[in-house]
Parts: structure tokens; sequence; C-alpha cells
């Protein structure tokens, strides 16, 4: 049965394909058709924030991706707070929604495919207002992109425009969001940028086209792209994947460096856990498109919870211990299209038991702030360890 | 960068030699010649003189009673000090002639290129922003037809239908009936009127490759990281595209329209013909079908130097637009 089953996802015919790619347009369509409305009055998308403290509070957000092959649920049902000053922590295997919840935020997924279904996204504005990114037309997004939320890539060694120099793009940004400064100005606040994120001769770099940096230059110009309007929230997608260790090490500097300096808050994604034990405050472990445990850094890596999450602790080097074969969690994770309706961690966990067979776990709480989604914690007395 | 262009010149006239040996060699090996053809009319219209001794006679007078070897070198000196001689066929020399008609096909050459340049850009950008849509697909069938159906079949039906069916323009010449009648701005009019249907036939079978290029670019960068980082710097989708993309997409654009530039002194042989304009394409084909020795080498020549231009116009713009080209 199970084979069966497995045989027919994995095959498609023509006619099922088109009838998907048919619906799949009219559905994209209408989200296309309001996310390219011109003249949207704000108080649309305005909206308040839960607690004022946050700077970020993203609500059960759902993003999926209609494909002729079905629709992909990459992001289905994540809530998490960024804290102002707080660096927050996503973690998960490749394929696990980190990076399309942060594209998310940014409105800057795989259009028309990619779409937010629903939920909230809300993003701090002056004055205790906030706005709900998830109802903004990209018009109105264009304007808080770079200024309130911003992004570092993965990859810098193709995230700069090859055919302008370093100093114009940065140039551009900042008299993008800064209209009333003039070219002087835009240029020394640019100057300013490179020498914060470390580069030496500020003034050479300026003149210089991309390819003529290092990965690890390239990157801190990118920091400086994404810093240079103080952002609120600031999104890192893997920032120090691509480096090699000892620039890791200066990258996450800065970064934590000018955080602080800036005062804003950070979203790290990252599959690293040794960079999330050194910059996070509040890790949110994903799988498979869900939060499976959240919790403050100490409860996480003290008192790991969700199977999975112990599961990542164990595949991490250790330099004291001595281990034959790193361990690796059996496996792989499952097809995002059509998922069961139960832990999607159930087949490769091995505590797995009766009501795993049951539908999805709901979220438990086991302290104020640390909260798994596995049925082994339901039972409060006996089964905590 | 001047060292390079200096030893691309140099590899480029070595080039040069070897082809204009190799077109005289050819010229000389056809099995019919001018100097033939002349021969047997003349025997024919005076039979005192035998075929025989009309064509030694003539062998003589157009230099042809050397070996080709011989007669390459002798070209070859001449040419080199700009003497390209009289044109047997036309009976003026080789380079009042081409003077004389070579504007026609830049005229239309450029025509057309300004027309296939303002329709494929725009039209491929469209079509790469918009993949899979309406109109992607309406011009990639478009552009597809262009490309593949050949010039005289488009000729014919631009005719019927515009000449024949309408009456708009003439079905062929560059001038009208009434030219010489005229006052000078009417007649120059008269010859744009006359340009309308080749250029338009030149702009159908040339736009196609030129937009698809520009789609399969504009897409390419489209999915690039540093699009990704432009929109999330904030930028306007129209910044996004207008500066950020078109700017990389002009990259492999300016090599092959800066390659195409000097073939717009190369004239369209075919659609010159059927229209029958005096221009270069047209002019060189009666030349070749006569036999004109003089006049082909210097075509063949020129198109030989054009081709050569081209190649080092388009490597030398690489370098201009794409700066991690530049260095070194």
């Amino acid at each position: 049965m199970a084979r069966k089953s497995k045989k027919s996802a994995n095959y498609l015919s023509a006619r099922t394909i088109r009838r998907t790619a048919k619906e799949n347009r009219r559905i994209t369509r209408q989200f296309e058709q309001k996310l390219n409305r011109k003249h949207v009055a704000p108080s649309e998308y305005a909206t308040v924030m839960k607690d004022p403290a946050n700077v970020l509070e993203v609500e059960d957000l759902k993003t999926y991706f209609f494909t002729d092959a079905g629709t992909v649920k990459a992001v289905d049902g994540v809530s998490f707070e960024v804290p102002r000053g707080k660096t927050i922590g996503l973690v998960g295997e490749s394929g696990c929604g980190k990076s399309v919840t942060s594209l998310s935020i940014m409105q800057l997924l795989q259009r028309p495919q990619g779409q937010i279904v629903s939920g909230a996204i809300r993003l701090t504005q002056d004055h205790g207002q906030a706005v709900d990114i998830t109802k903004m037309p990209i018009h109105a997004m264009e304007k808080i992109r770079g200024k309130d939320v911003s992004m570092i890539f993965q990859e810098p060694m193709t995230s700069l425009n090859p055919v302008f120099k370093i100093g114009s793009q940065l140039d551009e940004v900042i008299g993008l969001h800064n209209p009333d400064m003039d070219k002087d100005a835009v240029k020394k606040r640019t100057i300013e940028m490179l020498e914060l994120v470390s580069i030496a001769n500020s003034g050479a770099v300026y003149d210089m086209y991309p390819h003529q940096l290092s990965g690890g230059m390239r990157q801190r110009v990118m920091i400086a792209i994404a810093l240079a309007c103080s952002p609120k929230v600031i999104i890192a997608d893997e920032p120090t994947t691509a480096l090699d260790v000892t620039i890791q090490a200066q990258i996450l500097d800065i970064l934590r460096r000018l955080k602080d300096q800036i005062n804003s808050s950070i979203v790290l994604i990252t599959h690293d856990l040794g960079v999330i034990a050194e910059m996070a405050d509040e890790v949110v472990v994903m799988y498979a498109g869900r939060i499976v445990e959240k919790g403050t850094v100490e409860e996480i890596f003290k008192h790991p919870s969700h199977p999975y999450t112990l599961g990542l602790m164990a595949s991490k080097p250790v330099v004291s211990r001595h281990v034959e074969r790193l361990y690796s969690i059996p496996g792989n994770v499952p097809n995002p299209i059509e998922m069961p309706d139960y832990c999607y961690f159930r087949d490769r966990c091995d505590r797995a038991f009766e009501p795993c067979y049951g539908e999805y776990p709901p979220m438990i709480s086991l302290s104020p702030t640390h909260k798994v989604a596995c049925y082994c914690y339901q039972q409060p007395a006996d089964k905590k360890e | 960068m001047r060292k390079y262009i200096v030893k691309r010149l140099l590899w480029s006239i070595l080039i040069l030699f070897f082809v204009s040996f190799l077109i005289y060699l050819l010229m000389r090996s056809l099995p019919s010649s001018y100097v033939e053809t002349v021969a047997r009319e003349r025997a024919a219209s005076n039979p005192q003189v035998s075929y025989k001794q009309w064509l030694e006679r003539l062998n003589e007078l157009y230099g042809l009673n050397v070996n080709p070897l011989q007669g390459f070198f002798i070209w070859l000196s001449q040419a080199i000090r700009g003497h390209f001689g009289d044109s047997w066929y036309y009976g003026v020399p080789v380079t009042q002639k081409f003077g004389s008609v070579i504007w026609y096909s830049f005229a239309l050459g450029a025509a057309a290129l300004i027309f296939q340049v303002a329709l494929a850009i725009p039209l491929g950008i469209q079509s790469a922003r918009k993949q899979y849509s309406a109109l992607d697909y309406a011009t990639t069938v478009f552009a597809l037809i262009g490309i593949s159906l050949p010039g005289f079949f488009f000729i014919t039906i631009l005719k019927m239908v515009f000449a024949v069916n309408l009456g708009w323009f003439d079905l062929n010449g560059i001038v009208g009936r009434m030219h010489d009648s005229y006052s000078p701005f009417r007649q120059f009019l008269d010859i744009c009127q006359h340009m309308v249907l080749p250029t338009l036939n030149l702009v159908i079978i040339g736009t196609g490759s030129l937009l698809r290029y520009t789609r399969t670019n504009m897409l390419e960068v489209l999915n690039s990281d540093y699009i990704r980082t432009a929109r999330a710097e904030g930028l306007s989708e129209r910044r996004v595209i207008n500066h950020h993309a078109f700017r990389n997409t002009l990259i492999p654009l300016v090599t092959i329209i800066g390659g195409t530039l000097p073939g717009l002194f190369s004239g369209a042989l075919i659609t010159e013909t059927l229209f029958k304009i005096p221009g270069i394409g047209y002019t060189s084909y009666e030349a070749m079908l006569a036999g004109d020795i003089p006049f082909t080498m210097f075509y063949l020549t020129f198109m030989a130097i054009l081709t050569l231009l081209g190649t080092l116009i388009s490597d030398v713009l690489y370098a201009v637009v794409d700066p991690r080209v530049r260095v070194s």
C-alpha cells in the first residue's frame, strides 16, 4: 500500500500536470493581482504588535509553492517572535523551510509559484505602529525592504552585481532610503559603512568591482549594504556557509558588533549549531516546514527535547569526544508534496510510539519559553527528561 | 589593451592574405570566365578572327595569360597600393562603382538594424519578465517563424500583399517611374518608399534571433542572486529591470550587435537582388555571374575585412561592457 502510493506520487500523467498547472494559475493569479495593486491605503496593512517589545512577529505563516507536480507546503504554520535587540536562530536540515520563511518576510519568494497563503508577519514601525507584510502590495513592500528589514545572503560570490562598482551599489541603497542626502553625504556614509565592516582601504574598495574582492570581503560589503540604513531586523541566511572558518568568525563578529551598535535584531538562519550557540539568544528548530521545538539557547542546548533536535545535537562534532563515526539522522526530509497528517518526523524517529500514528502533535510547553511538538512530552509527570 | 588590438590586427592581415589568395584561386578556376564569353561574342559577330585568336588577345589584355599564382601577386601588389583596377563588367573603376552603390546597401542595413534592435530588445525583455505568458508565446512563435523561413519566401508574400493586392509599393526597383520629374525632396521620399518592403523583410528575418538572445539572457540574469539582492535593497521593480538586469543583459547583446556593425556595408544579396535594389549585394551578384574578377576580388576581400573587423569590434566591446574581462 505504502509502496503503491509512493509510486503514484512519482508518476504524473500529462493530463494531471496540465490540470494542476491550470488550477495553479487560477490560484496564483488571485494572489498576484492582490500583490500588484498600485494604490493601496496604508490602513489596509496596518496592524499592531502583540507585544511592543518585539520587532517582528511571525504568526501561523503558511507559504506554499504551486508547482506542476502539486502544492509544496514549504512553510506550514510557523510562528515565532523576534524581540528587539535579540538574535533568533533558525535551524534545520536543508529543505526545512528556513530560507522560505526568511524570503516570505522579505516578500522575495519566487513568484508566481511561491505565495504566502495565510498567516501574519508583523513588523514594527515608528510611533508604536506596525505593518503586516503578508497584506502589503509589492509597491509598499519596496519601501520597507532594505530600510526596516534587510537581508544578507548565503552566496557572497554572486550576490553583488558584477558590472557595478562596490561604491555605486552602496551609494544606491543609501541614496534610495535617504532621499534628502546629497551626493557627497551619501559617499561619505558609504565609506563609513565600509570602514564599519572592517574593510581597511575603504577608499580603494569604493572604486573596485566585485570580482576584485575575495569572498569574505564581498560578504562584508553585503553586510554593509544590509546595515546601511540601520534596519530593525536583519535576516542573515547562512551568511558564513560559503566562507572558510577563519573568515566565518570575523564575519560573525562584525555582525554581532554592528547589531548592538544600531540596536537591531537578527534572524540568523544556519545549519551550523556552533554558530547558533555563539550568536543566538533564542533558537527555533524547523523540520519539513514546521517548528518542532523552540526555546532559549540554553534550553535548546542543555535540554534538547524533540527527537529531531536530539539528532541534530548528536550529529554535531565535539572536540573532546572521540567517535568512530559521526551520528547522522537516518532517512531524509520527506517529500513536501501531500504531507500526511501525522508527525513528519515519525518515520525517522527512534522514539516513535502509538500516539505518533495519530494527527500532528500540538505545541507542548516545557517551560514558559521552551516549546516542543512531540507526543513524548504530553504526559507531564513521568515522561519528562 | 592596445597591445592586444595590435596583435589582433597583425593576425588579421595574415588571415586576409590567405583569404584573398583562396578567392583569387577560386575565381580563376571557374568553368566559365568573362573573357571566354566576350571572345565567343566577338567571334560570332566577326568571323574573320577565330574564337581562339580572340581568346588569346583578350587573355593578354586582361592579364590572364599568367598562371593563377603570378596573377594573384600581380593583383596583390596593385591592391596594396589601392589600385583595384577597372571592373570588366561595368567598365568603370571598381572603387567608383563601389562608391556609387554602397550607400543604398548601408541605408537599407542601417534602417533594418535600427528597427530590429528597437523591436527585439523591448520585446525580449518583456517576454522574459512574463515567461510563459501569452506575450511570451506569441513573440516566440513569430520569432521562430522569422528565423526558420527563408527571406525569399517573405519577399514573395510581401510583394503579393503590399505591391500586387494593395498596390501601395512598386514591385521592385529603387526609384519610381516618375522619379526624374520630382523635386529633390520628393525624389528622396520616393527612394524611401521603395526601401520600405526590403527593410520590412530584413526586419522580419533578422529580429527573431536577437529577440531570443535578449529573452534568454534576461531570464538568466533575472534568476541570478544579484537581482534578488537588488530587490532586497528595496529598489523598485522598474529600476531592478532597467538598471541592474538590463546592464547585465547588455553584455552579450552589445557584442552581438557590435559584431554586426561592419555587416551594414556588406549588403543583403538576396533581398537586394529580389527587389532589384542597386546596392552592393546586387551589384556584386551581377559581377560574379559575369566572372568579373577585379570587382569580385574587391568585394570579397572587403567582406573578409568586415568580418575580421566585426569579431575585433565585438571582442573590444566585450571588454568595454564587462569589467570582469577588462583587467590584463
